[in-house]
Parts: C-alpha cells; sequence; structure tokens
C-alpha cells in the first residue's frame, strides 16, 4: 500500500493538504475560535480619524522595518522602553504591528512620551538630535496635505466611529500631524508602570 | 514516434525574467544596505529605506525566487511526467503576466501601498493577480502530473505538488482583508490573532517557497549532474512527510515572548526543534548521495554548488530552531543577528542551487556546454566569501546589540541608550555592505556565464526522447 501513493498524485495531493492542515488547525484556527485571542482592554479606544491616517502612513513608509512595537516581558527592557505589551492593546490593529527588528527602538510606549513639537523636530532631521541616527529625514511630509474622503473610506473599512465634524478638520491638517497623532496614541490604553 | 516537444521557450523565459529581477532585488540590497550607514542616500518618498526594503526582499522572493521556481518546475514536470506540459499556451501567457504582475508589485511598493504582512505587503488587487498566477501555474503542474507517462512519481514531484498546494493556502488565508479603496485593505484578523495568522503563513512560506520547491530542485538535478543516485528513497520519504506535517505548528517561533498565548508559542518551539529531524534526512541523504564519490566535487564543477547549498541548509535549520529557543531569542530577536540567519539561506542555500539548476538546465536546452566552468567556479568561490562576510559580520552584531542592550551598571540602571548601541553597529554595516558587493560580483559572473552560453548555442524547442 505504502508505495500506491507516489502513484496516485489525486490521492498523494489530498493526503498533503490534510497532512499540512493539521497544524494549522491546531495553533491556528482553534486558538482563532477562543477568546484567548481575541482580547481587549477596558482602556483601549478605536483610533480617531487622525489617528488612522497616521496609522496609514505609518504602514506605507514601511517605519515596522526599523521600530517594533511589543515590549517583552524582560526586566532590562521594561527598563528601557516601560511597561511590558498586553494582548489586549493591539485589537484595532489589522494586521498587528509589532514588527521583528531594531534598528531604530522600540515604538510601542511612544504614546505621551514626548511633546509634538519633539515629533516635529525629529522627524524634519533626526540627525540634529541624534548625530549618530540613520533615521531618514520625514520633514516633507509636512507639505502633503490630508485626503479626508479616503480617510473616510479607511474608517468605514475598520468600523470606527467618527463624526463628519471630525472628518471637516482633516483638511488642514498634515501628513505629518497625523504621523505624530498616532505615535502620540500608541500604548496608552496601559497604565504606565513606575 | 517519441518526437514531441518540451516548451524549452517558457522554461528559458521565466529563467531570464527571475535572473532579471534577481538584479533588480540585489540592486536594491545593496543600495538598502548603504543607507543603513549614509542616510543621505535616502530620496523621499519614493526611495527610502521603508519603502525600498520591501522591494528588495518580495523582489527577490517573487522576482527571483518563484520566477525560477516557476521555469524549473516546468522543466522538471516535464522530464519525469516525460511529456510535454499539458497547456503549453497556458505556460506562456503565465509568463508574460508573471513578469507585468511582478512589474506592477515593485511599482506599487515604492508608492508605499504596503499592508505591512511580512511578505505579503501587496494591496489587495495585486493578491488577485498573485492568485491568477498560482492558479495557472498549478493547473499545469497538476494536469501535467496527472496525465504523466511514468507511473511512478519521483521525490521532486512530491515536494512540487506539496509546493503548489500549501503555498495556495497560505496565500489566500493570509491575504483575506477588507478592502478601502484599490489601494488599501485592512487585515480581516487583528491584534495577536492577525500575529499568529501572519506568522503561520510568513513561517510556512519559508518552508514553502524556499524549503519545498528547492529541495525538488536538489533531488532532480543532485542525480542528473553528478550521476550518482539519490542515497536512499526510504529516507526522502520519512523526511518529505515529517517536514510538511512539521513546519506548519512553528510559526509562532518568530513570537516568542510577546503577547500571543505562551502555549502557542511553546508548542510552535517545541516543533521547530522536531524540524531538524527532516531537514537534516535531506542533508544526510544528499550528502551519502555524493558520498559514493566524493571524487565529484572535483571532476564536475556542479557538485560543490550542491553539497554547499545542501550544508547551509543544514546549518540554517540548526541555528534557525536554537533561535526559537527562548533563552537564545531574548537575546538575539529584534537584532541583525536575524538578517544574517536569513541571508545564509537565501544566499547559501537557495541561490546556490537555483544558479547550479540553471547551470544544467541552459546548456542542455541550447545543445551546448557551459561556455566556462572557471567563471562558474569565480561565480562560486565569490558568492560563498560575499554571504559568509555578510552572515558572520550580522552574527557578531547582533549579539553584541543583544548583549548592550541588556546590560546594566553596578546600581542596575541600563549601561547604554539606544543610540550609544546604534553607533557601534555601524563598522559591521559598512563590513556587510562589502559582503553584499562580493556576492553580487559573484552573480555577475554568473549572469555572464549564463549569457555566452545562450549565445554560443542554440535553443532547441523538440527533443526527441525514447
Amino acid at each position: 500500500m505504502s508505495d500506491e501513493i507516489y502513484k496516485k498524485p489525486i490521492i498523494f495531493a489530498i493526503v498533503s493538504v490534510a497532512v499540512i492542515l493539521i497544524g494549522t488547525v491546531a495553533t491556528m484556527v482553534i486558538p482563532m475560535l477562543t477568546d484567548e485571542m481575541h482580547p481587549k482592554l477596558a482602556n483601549l479606544k478605536p483610533y480617531t480619524a487622525l489617528q488612522l491616517a497616521g496609522k496609514d502612513i505609518y504602514q506605507r513608509e514601511g517605519c515596522i522595518a526599523c521600530h517594533t512595537q511589543t515590549v517583552r516581558p524582560l526586566k532590562t527592557e521594561v527598563m528601557r522602553y516601560g511597561e511590558y505589551s498586553k494582548a489586549g492593546e493591539f485589537a484595532y490593529d489589522r494586521p498587528f504591528l509589532w514588527g521583528a527588528k531594531r534598528t531604530g527602538p522600540d515604538l510601542a510606549r511612544i504614546g505621551g512620551k514626548y511633546p509634538d513639537e519633539w515629533h516635529e523636530i525629529h522627524f524634519d532631521n533626526p540627525q540634529a538630535m541624534y548625530p549618530e541616527s540613520n533615521m531618514p529625514v520625514y520633514g516633507w511630509m509636512k507639505q502633503n496635505k490630508l485626503d479626508p474622503t479616503a480617510i473616510e473610506a479607511h474608517m468605514k473599512a475598520n468600523d470606527f466611529p467618527y463624526t463628519q465634524e471630525e472628518l471637516a478638520l482633516l483638511k488642514d491638517k498634515t501628513e505629518l500631524d497625523a504621523l505624530i497623532a498616532y505615535l502620540q496614541v500608541i500604548g496608552t490604553a496601559v497604565t504606565k508602570a513606575q | 514516434m517519441s518526437d514531441y516537444q518540451y516548451d524549452n521557450q517558457t522554461v528559458k523565459g521565466f529563467i531570464v525574467s527571475s535572473i532579471f529581477w534577481g538584479v533588480v532585488g540585489i540592486v536594491f540590497g545593496l543600495w538598502i544596505s548603504v543607507q543603513m550607514w549614509m542616510p543621505s542616500l535616502n530620496f523621499p518618498p519614493y526611495f527610502t529605506f521603508g519603502r525600498m526594503r520591501v522591494v528588495h526582499y518580495d523582489g527577490l522572493a517573487y522576482g527571483l525566487g518563484i520566477g525560477a521556481i516557476f521555469g524549473i518546475t516546468y522543466y522538471i514536470v516535464m522530464r519525469l511526467t516525460k511529456r510535454p506540459l499539458l497547456f503549453p499556451k497556458l505556460a506562456r501567457s503565465h509568463l508574460y503576466l508573471f513578469n507585468v504582475g511582478i512589474l506592477l508589485a515593485v511599482i506599487s511598493l515604492l508608492a508605499g501601498m504596503n499592508t505591512s504582512k511580512f511578505v505579503g505587503e501587496l494591496e489587495w488587487p495585486l493578491v488577485i493577480a498573485v492568485v491568477i498566477l498560482w492558479v495557472m501555474f498549478a493547473v499545469n503542474v497538476i494536469g501535467t502530473i496527472i496525465k504523466r507517462k511514468d507511473e511512478q512519481m519521483y521525490i521532486s514531484l512530491w515536494y512540487i505538488l506539496a509546493t503548489v498546494i500549501a503555498v495556495a493556502v497560505l496565500y489566500i488565508v493570509n491575504n483575506l482583508s477588507i478592502p478601502a479603496g484599490w489601494t488599501k485593505s485592512y487585515h480581516l484578523f487583528s491584534g495577536v490573532n492577525s500575529a499568529n495568522v501572519e506568522w503561520w503563513y510568513g513561517h510556512n512560506l519559508v518552508g514553502f517557497l524556499l524549503t519545498t520547491p528547492i529541495l525538488a530542485m536538489f533531488y532532480y538535478f543532485l542525480p542528473k549532474s553528478t550521476g550518482l543516485p539519490i542515497y536512499s528513497h526510504r529516507l526522502s520519504i520519512v523526511a518529505f512527510w515529517s517536514l510538511v506535517f512539521a513546519y506548519l505548528w512553528t510559526g509562532a517561533h518568530h513570537l516568542v515572548y510577546t503577547p500571543l498565548p505562551d502555549w502557542i508559542q511553546t508548542v510552535a518551539i517545541a516543533f521547530t526543534i522536531f524540524l531538524i529531524a527532516p531537514s537534516w534526512g535531506s542533508v544526510m541523504n544528499g550528502y551519502y548521495t555524493v558520498g559514493s564519490d566524493w571524487s565529484k566535487m572535483q571532476t564536475n564543477y556542479l557538485t560543490k554548488f550542491f553539497i554547499l547549498g545542501i550544508t547551509f541548509y543544514g546549518l540554517q535549520t540548526v541555528q534557525g530552531p536554537t533561535q526559537g529557543l527562548r533563552v537564545v531569542s531574548q537575546l538575539i530577536h529584534y537584532t541583525d543577528w536575524v538578517p544574517g540567519h536569513v541571508h545564509m539561506g537565501t544566499m547559501g542555500w537557495v541561490t546556490m542551487t537555483v544558479t547550479a539548476s540553471i547551470y544544467y538546465i541552459i546548456p542542455k536546452i541550447y545543445n551546448t556546454k557551459i561556455f566556462s566552468e572557471k567563471v562558474a567556479n569565480i561565480h562560486f568561490w565569490l558568492v560563498l566569501i560575499g554571504q559568509l562576510i555578510f552572515s558572520i559580520t550580522m552574527w557578531i552584531t547582533g549579539i553584541q546589540q543583544g548583549a548592550l542592550w541588556k546590560a546594566t551598571n553596578a546600581d542596575g540602571s541600563l549601561k547604554y541608550t539606544f543610540v550609544e548601541v546604534l553607533a557601534k553597529n555601524y563598522p559591521y554595516w559598512q563590513l556587510r555592505t562589502i559582503g553584499g558587493l562580493i556576492f553580487t560580483v559573484g552573480m555577475l559572473f554568473f549572469i555572464y556565464n549564463i549569457f555566452m552560453t545562450m549565445r554560443q548555442g542554440k535553443l532547441s524547442l523538440a527533443e526527441s526522447k525514447a
């Protein structure tokens, strides 16, 4: 019997699918059906239109290439960045933006760490603030105005609440304003540890 | 009577296309490696590190990798089934659409259409295009295998069937998204669940794009070029089934110490350790195959490509599981160690095996010999040295980064700021660029050799087969 399967491609293919699906179902599908994979902190709020626009820009520019958004429960990591990340902080992130490489520092607790002006100066010329930084300049985003129509579509796709007044305010905002608004809200659903 | 046509034209088309996209991907790779230590080489908005890095690895995975997989798989399938492709015209359209697709992918990524899903960055219209391309490929491959003239399916066909099926499942599930306009979408899955789905996809793409189709090439071209039969059929069977079974459990080893439930991480780590066994099954099968006559390493120039390739596969599949262990992960995760690991696999195992397969195919379909074995040997040593410089410098700097991030003073406070640790990477990042340059020069020797072989031969469309 054992050698027969290597003569029957259709059966071989069906058996392969079954073998592949065992691990898939056990570690991916079944967890998805449990509450364990859909936690949400009580303090966590959906993104505002401006913050979502900023998150879209964060994705567009590939910030994830150099910045993580997850603090591991390790002593020195908590000392460096702040409270370790909780599962319930990311319910509104589609997809998750934890990243996998820290060419730059982790950003999971960047929200509220510096004033907006700090970010403006830093984006404008990171090397002026940190001569040894290798971060690209992002000051050019000040020239680009936001597009409220596109952002409205994005809010709808995410099923986030918004008002027309909120959208109307967007047309005077720049991409840099949005990005900073997003950074300022990251990680703020968790009360900072001492 | 048996004078039927092998579609060598399509095979050649895919090989040339994959080489072209390979050059694009490597140029982007060199460029971003310089940006790492010379940020003035960023030219916003299109040519910044964040956008270009995606073009680098997607260009190489989809352009060079999948392009070569399409072409070489067609070549292997026709020979192992002893018949032409079931749908030769479909294969030809597949070739043209593939190139259009990759071109649009590069443009869209530079334009910032990036879903931020690792190796799944393309936005939904292009996802549909990729699915169509894969279905075109699958229909032809599966159809040709069903209508084969040789009853027994050789090992390479197992790996090819597994690849065709698994990639389809992975790609479609991970790309389920909510569209929000033509150029934007949001993942159907959110937060930790999104992370779990995405690394199930991301890790298994390594398994079914950079492992199984490359093993199909290895099992086909190693015996072909050395004239030595595969050492153990039984070992091939055990290694195949345990590999395709275990791979799917391991994605969460990319999420060690994240908020993903611990049990999923632990299961993934355990299966990752198990995965050493089937990986080394193929490594040992390769070694013992050539072990029946080691002089092939000297007398047949391709043998060393395959043996070094499978050696790097072996090292990769020990290093990878080691990295999954929590105690190792806490030190090297998020550091430059990881790109060092990835590039040993891609530059050492995948590129070595793919280029050797192309060296075998091109003279065959052009009715000639390789233009120069000497040039092939220069290519071999340059890519080997370039890759080793790349990987080893990244491992060193990765350990240094990890250790300095954790370093504390006597009073328990952190010893270094983030920027102080960053500044210590520059010499290594510069060395990495040098390693990349040496690798690139080696690849240029390869391209020259292939181009000259094509010039001296003549492409044959019909091959008589007994």
